[in-house]
């Protein structure tokens, strides 16, 4: 039904158009040479002075503007690789600066750990000297005593051997006879010692 | 009347009538939106050249972004030679574009709807173009109907052709324009009729068709203002820079 009336109006409207067209006089405006000589005129005119004021004074002031802009962008973007340049340069600055403060540690700690090991050793030294003295003072002490002490021991052995005797036998020795058998079993203990 | 389409691009006079000798050139409607289109892009750069700041305001924005689009094309199509010829182009371009615009709004008259308007810009052009290219290459500039490396027994057939095609660029170039305008203007005018003529039962249907023919319009508006002016660009790139 909406389809229906649809397509009749439409059809309607385009009669009624193609009417209208064929009844029109002129067909197209355009056309009709009568008002061709005022278009003209006005064209030229209201042409020819839009024409003159945008090339005598709107568009010279346009890019005016925009050659000072690109001369400011430039100009800006020179100072900026300027000052980038500067400051590379005071990077590189101070990056010399720390490597030269860091080389001027690095000796000083040197020089100081030097002296400082040979503090050392020279302490070490007197130290070692010290010890080897107290050592040899020792050792000639274990010495004596070592010697003392065999001595010690054959009186220790006489003795109790003296005791024993009298403990087991209950006859007194003389003490002459015994040290001297003492001293001969010792000898021999010594050399098998030795010997071992 | 008023429902047929073509009524839209009646000329009539407004105001009294003016005659120079025997020629009418009264104040019509069409004289009326010239002026207007004119005043207005007089308007629009004007505000956007006042204020020459280093960060732009939008109207210095839109002054200078037509500046550069125009500049553009002219430097990609013409070259560097064509410089000189800056302002008349971005005036056409600008004009042909506000006219189109003006055109777009409801009971207003479009002048490049009209085939002596756009043939006058155009002839003006190819008039224009040809003395600049015989002052710049002298009887060279007939080379321009001879191309290069075409057999000699072709020779006289295409520069026949060639000859017609150079001046079937006036004509060309306004019929372009103009029947672009007119069609799209009658095309919105029936639909529009339709609208009316369906009522409320069937109407939605061209209505929504003639909005988007309005869309549609308003591109072929800036388009053809476009092609206008490229088309302008591409004659002087024959005339300053003679290829064949």
């Amino acid at each position: 039904m909406l389809k229906k009336i649809f397509f009749y109006h439409i059809s309607l409207s385009f009669l009624f158009f193609a009417e209208t067209y064929a009844a029109e006089s002129g067909g197209m405006p355009q056309l009709n040479p009568k008002f061709w000589i005022s278009q003209i005129f006005w064209l030229i005119i209201t042409f020819g002075f839009l024409y003159i004021i945008l090339a005598k004074l709107i568009l010279p002031k346009i890019s005016a503007n925009l050659e000072i802009r690109k001369s400011q962008i430039l100009e800006n973007i020179e100072s900026a690789e300027k000052q980038r340049k500067e400051s590379e340069e005071k990077i590189a600055e101070y990056d010399k600066i720390l490597q030269d403060t860091k080389i001027k540690a690095k000796n000083y700690y040197n020089q100081v750990r030097e002296k400082i090991l040979e503090d050392i050793n020279k302490k070490k030294e007197s130290l070692d000297k010290d010890l080897n003295v107290e050592i040899n003072n020792a050792e000639s002490e274990i010495k004596d005593l070592k010697s003392k002490s065999s001595e010690k021991i054959t009186k220790i052995a006489i003795e109790t051997s003296n005791d024993l005797i009298k403990q087991l036998i209950g006859v007194e020795v003389n003490n002459s006879s015994i040290s001297a058998i003492v001293e001969d079993l010792s000898k021999k203990n010594k050399k098998e010692y030795h010997g071992n | 009347m008023s429902t047929n389409p073509m009524h839209q691009f009646e000329v009539y006079r407004i105001g009294p009538e003016i005659k120079v000798g025997s020629l009418d050139i009264s104040f019509t409607n069409a004289s009326l939106f010239m002026v207007i289109s004119s005043i207005a892009i007089l308007i629009v750069f004007n505000l956007g050249s006042k204020k020459n700041s280093i960060i732009p305001n939008k109207m210095q924005l839109l002054a200078e972004l037509s500046y550069t689009f125009v500049a553009k094309m002219i430097s990609d199509t013409a070259g560097s030679k064509a410089k000189p010829y800056f302002a008349f182009i971005f005036s056409i371009f600008m004009f042909v574009l506000f006219c189109n615009m003006f055109g777009m709004i409801p009971y207003t008259f479009t002048v490049t709807s009209h085939i002596i308007v756009t043939f006058m810009l155009a002839s003006f052009i190819f008039i224009g173009v040809t003395i600049i290219g015989f002052i710049k290459h002298g009887l060279g500039y007939l080379k321009l109907f001879v191309p290069s490396g075409v057999p000699v027994v072709l020779l006289p057939l295409i520069v026949v052709i060639e000859i017609i095609s150079y001046l079937s660029r006036p004509i060309s170039l306004s019929v372009r324009l103009f029947a672009n305008m007119m069609a799209g203007h009658t095309m919105m005018k029936v639909f529009g009729g339709f609208v009316i003529s369906l009522g409320i039962v069937g109407g939605w249907l061209p209505l929504s068709f003639s909005v988007a023919l309005t869309g549609l319009e308003i591109l072929v508006a800036f388009l053809q203002a476009y092609v206008f002016a490229i088309l302008t660009c591409i004659y002087l790139n024959d005339a300053l820079n003679l290829h064949h």
